[in-house]
């Protein structure tokens, strides 16, 4: 393999990791604008030179979706940035939202060989970097469709699988729609994670890609009540379905006093901000409540995602109360990190037991249970159970639980012969075939709440299986 | 963009309209609703769908102009756009036959109930119909109501049409005069609901409400429009909107739909301020 950097790896060793340009901490937590502006020019190009060019790069096995980082990295190196993004571009359609919200430390950058003795190389901010250098310089243009073939394929659900299955299957020339049940386009991406983490303007943007490749978008319409999987094969010609509804379904944790004003899902606290744009309030119609404290439970993004919010809306004291330890949190490293910056107030091996209301049925507070860590239990992860210490209340006005997420079960009821498995997940193949002919499905829906790479990764893998069966069919 | 086709106004505050929103007119059953959303803006509410045809491809709304949302969509005419329809939503009502059914709606609720009793009543069930509202000109469907019922029966709280008094008034007379009935719908506001439930409960008639829970995206995503039945957590759009009246936390329910009472008077003030709204319309109240 060719090298492109002159430098000696030792030397490379030697340039230290670049870091983003953020917003600071005590200006960020009252806006909604973007935390990170990511790394300028002059830094990309920085940090491009630390890549070593492996010979075996593994980084590019860490991608869940097999980018070809090592190539991509030497194009930035080059200063061929729109070269760049399109060499990723072939692996993934949506770099500018990888770029963002992909835990790159757990993947492509945990098994980088810099990373071995120094830091690894910023994968994730180069890629970034490249897509915002694109759309700011309007450099995009769709890939060329090579040939246009004649099947039609129902898309539902518009998350980022359902997106890059789109992306693909258009890319090798199939009459792709989309479906969607809300009326806008993105799934968590536009509902769940806020605008300070990824701009709805990128997300907008990235959209118009997939219609630049002829893809046509139905929003408002609920698969499995407007219309059904069989009545999409019978009667509107489609070939192949794939299913990518994500798992959007709330689950609660069943205490007393979750009915009370002022507890909300993280689902619907966030659709709220995000989606109906509470945060600008009366200008948009949609209200939301905060008060002077919250409460967010859990552990994971969704719930760093709440409690962030909350801050920015307004809450003086917004805690984060999770049952295991810092160690044990699901969250995005990145994300606890900005939290902690903001001024998100931890509270960790934590159970709250009740939520406590005023005489309105206003939550006026929180009952909670310290917890310690015992026995690892199936996950592997050390279980809380209760401690000897006391209950003690804390005092809120908003409690926001997000303690996990369950498919939406519309289309397995409305579709006979849909396997389906523990809470609801629709059972997939390495293929992403379900149990249903000409069905596929991927992202949350089939894994029970995973990331948006491995969403994407799902997309693309049935996008490529999906092909296959269709040239089979054909002959 | 969904078109309305055609509006009428019923009564003082109540407007008709005919939408274009052909793939849930397809699929339109007895109990289902929709989410609209009116302008970029705007609030996602769920409307019942009071009736749809296939052939031109448009569903019915009968809609009460209370507050910013439906206010806004009040003052759109024949040939403007709506920005968002999603549906139809919710459980389709089971159709039972063979009964004696007694259907009671209140106020905008009637609106509500009438698909339910026109496909009770081609189910060939025995049908007494009581309609309830505060004064005669808030009276709605009265015609249509009465081609769908064995019986009719209309009060108003304040006496100016038919019997004075309220629909549980009518309803216990007709539970104590032994007529057989053994199933009653009942759709209104809340507390109507709640009354109908209370009463015939000791009766021990199977009651069934539809709640009108606060609503965000309907699909079961957000769990906004959770209520209690039976002591168990439900979500109104895709496990109701119709439930066992003698199982609903009714208490509850109207303290959830209270949440946002100070935004909501916010957003109507800020809205009949504003310089283009025609006032006499947006305030027809
Ligand atoms: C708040 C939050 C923050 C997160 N942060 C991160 C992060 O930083 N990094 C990361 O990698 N992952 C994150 N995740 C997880 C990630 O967002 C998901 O794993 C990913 O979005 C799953 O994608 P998907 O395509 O499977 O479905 P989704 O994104 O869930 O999209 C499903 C779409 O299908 C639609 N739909 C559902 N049912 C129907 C139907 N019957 N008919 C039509 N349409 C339907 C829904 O409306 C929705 O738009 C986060 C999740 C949440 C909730
Ligand atoms: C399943 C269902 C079917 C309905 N069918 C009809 C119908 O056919 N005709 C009709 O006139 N009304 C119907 N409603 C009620 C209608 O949705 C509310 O009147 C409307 O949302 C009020 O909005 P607004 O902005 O005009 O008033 P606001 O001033 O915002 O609110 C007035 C009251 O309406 C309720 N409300 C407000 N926002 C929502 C929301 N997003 N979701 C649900 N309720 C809300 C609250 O109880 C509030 O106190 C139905 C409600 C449900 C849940
Ligand atoms: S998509 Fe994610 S895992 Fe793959 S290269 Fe980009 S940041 Fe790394
Ligand atoms: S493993 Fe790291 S150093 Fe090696 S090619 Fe990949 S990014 Fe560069
Ligand atoms: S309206 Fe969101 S779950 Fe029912």
């Amino acid at each position: 393999m060719i090298t492109v950097n002159k430098m000696k790896p030792s030397e490379r060793m030697k340039i230290p990791r670049q870091v983003s340009i953020e917003q600071k901490p005590d200006e960020r937590s009252h806006n909604f604008k973007e935390v990170s502006f990511g790394v300028d020019e002059e830094r990309a190009l920085i940090e491009a030179a630390r890549c070593l060019e492996c010979q075996n790069p593994v980084c590019r096995e860490g991608c869940p979706v097999n980018i070809d980082i090592r190539s991509f990295i030497q194009l930035v190196y080059q200063k061929d940035f729109s070269g760049a993004v399109n060499k990723i571009r072939e692996s993934n359609y949506l770099p500018a939202i990888c770029g963002r919200v992909c835990p790159q430390e757990e993947q492509c950058e945990q098994v980088c060989t810099l990373g071995k003795k120094h830091e690894p190389v910023a994968i994730g901010k180069l890629e970034r970097f490249v897509a915002d250098y694109e759309l700011k310089n309007n450099l995009f243009t769709p890939p060329s469709i090579q040939e246009k073939r004649p099947e039609k394929v129902a898309i539902v659900g518009s998350g980022p699988s359902g997106l890059t299955c789109a992306a693909e299957l258009a890319k090798l020339g199939y009459q792709v729609t989309i479906f969607e049940a809300l009326h806008a386009v993105g799934g968590v991406l536009r509902y769940g994670i806020p605008e300070f983490r990824l701009p709805r303007t990128i997300l907008d943007l990235e959209a118009e890609r997939i219609k630049a490749l002829g893809v046509k978008i139905e929003t408002n319409f609920l698969v499995g009540r407007t219309e059904t999987i069989d009545e999409f094969f019978k009667e509107w010609g489609f070939s192949a379905i794939f299913l990518g509804t994500g798992a959007g379904t709330p689950q609660f944790m069943d205490i007393p006093g979750e009915n009370l004003n002022g507890v909300y899902s993280a689902n619907e606290f966030l659709t709220r901000v995000n989606l109906m744009k509470a945060y600008k309030f009366p200008e948009y119609d949609t209200p939301i409540k905060i008060g002077k404290s919250v409460a967010v439970i859990g552990g994971g993004n969704t719930a760093m995602d709440g409690v962030r919010t909350s801050k920015r809306l307004g809450a003086e004291h917004a805690y984060l109360i999770y049952r295991r330890s810092r160690t044990e949190m699901p969250a995005r490293l990145e994300e606890v990190h900005h939290a902690e910056e903001e001024g998100i107030e931890f509270m960790m091996l934590t159970n709250p037991t009740r939520i406590i209301g005023d005489t309105n049925g206003r939550v006026s507070g929180i009952e909670c249970q310290k917890m310690e860590l015992g026995e690892p239990d199936e996950s592997g992860r050390r279980k809380p159970v209760p401690s000897n210490e006391t209950k003690f209340i804390i005092e809120v006005q908003t409690v926001i639980e997000a303690v996990g997420q369950s498919p939406n079960p519309i289309i397995q009821s409305t579709t006979p012969g849909l396997k389906t498995g523990r809470k609801g997940v629709v059972i997939a193949d390495e293929l992403q075939r379900t149990s249903r002919d000409g069905v596929f499905a991927g992202g949350d829906l089939s894994r029970g709440g995973a990331t948006v790479i491995l969403a994407m990764h799902d997309g693309k893998i049935a996008a490529e299986n999906i092909h296959k069966y269709l040239q089979q069919k054909a002959h | 963009m969904y078109c309305i086709i055609e509006k009428k106004v019923l009564a003082p505050t109540i407007t008709k309209y005919l939408i274009e929103a052909p793939y849930v007119a397809r699929k339109r059953k007895a109990g289902n609703f929709v989410i609209i959303r009116v302008d970029e803006t705007g609030e996602r509410i769920p409307l019942t769908l009071v009736d749809s045809n296939t052939d031109t491809g448009t569903i019915t709304l009968i809609v009460q102009a209370l507050g910013k949302t439906t206010k806004a969509l009040a003052l759109k005419n024949e040939g403007d756009f709506i920005l968002d329809v999603m549906g139809p939503l919710g459980n389709p009502t089971p159709i039972e036959s063979g009964k004696t059914i007694a259907c009671i709606g209140g106020g905008v609720g009637t609106a509500e109930l009438y698909p339910i009793t026109k496909a009770l009543k081609d189910a060939g069930n025995t049908i007494y119909t009581i309609v309830g509202a505060r004064s005669k000109e808030l009276v709605i469907l009265e015609k249509e109501m009465e081609q769908v019922s064995d019986k009719f029966y209309i009060t108003t709280d304040d006496g100016s049409y038919k019997r004075k008094g309220f629909v549980t008034d009518q309803l216990k007379e007709l539970l104590d005069a032994n007529l057989g009935i053994n199933m009653v719908y009942a759709i209104g506001p809340l507390p109507m609901m709640r009354a109908v439930s209370n009463l015939t409960k000791p009766y021990n008639v199977r009651t069934l409400v539809s709640l009108n829970a606060v609503m965000v995206d309907g699909t079961g995503m957000c769990g906004g429009c959770r209520v209690t039945v039976n002591g168990k957590m439900k979500f109104a759009c895709v496990d109701g909107p119709e439930f066992e009246g003698h199982e609903v936390d009714f208490d509850e329910m109207l303290l959830r739909n209270h949440s946002y009472t100070d935004m909501e008077k916010i957003s109507i003030d800020r809205f009949l301020e504003e310089p283009h709204v025609c006032r006499r319309e947006g305030m027809a109240s």
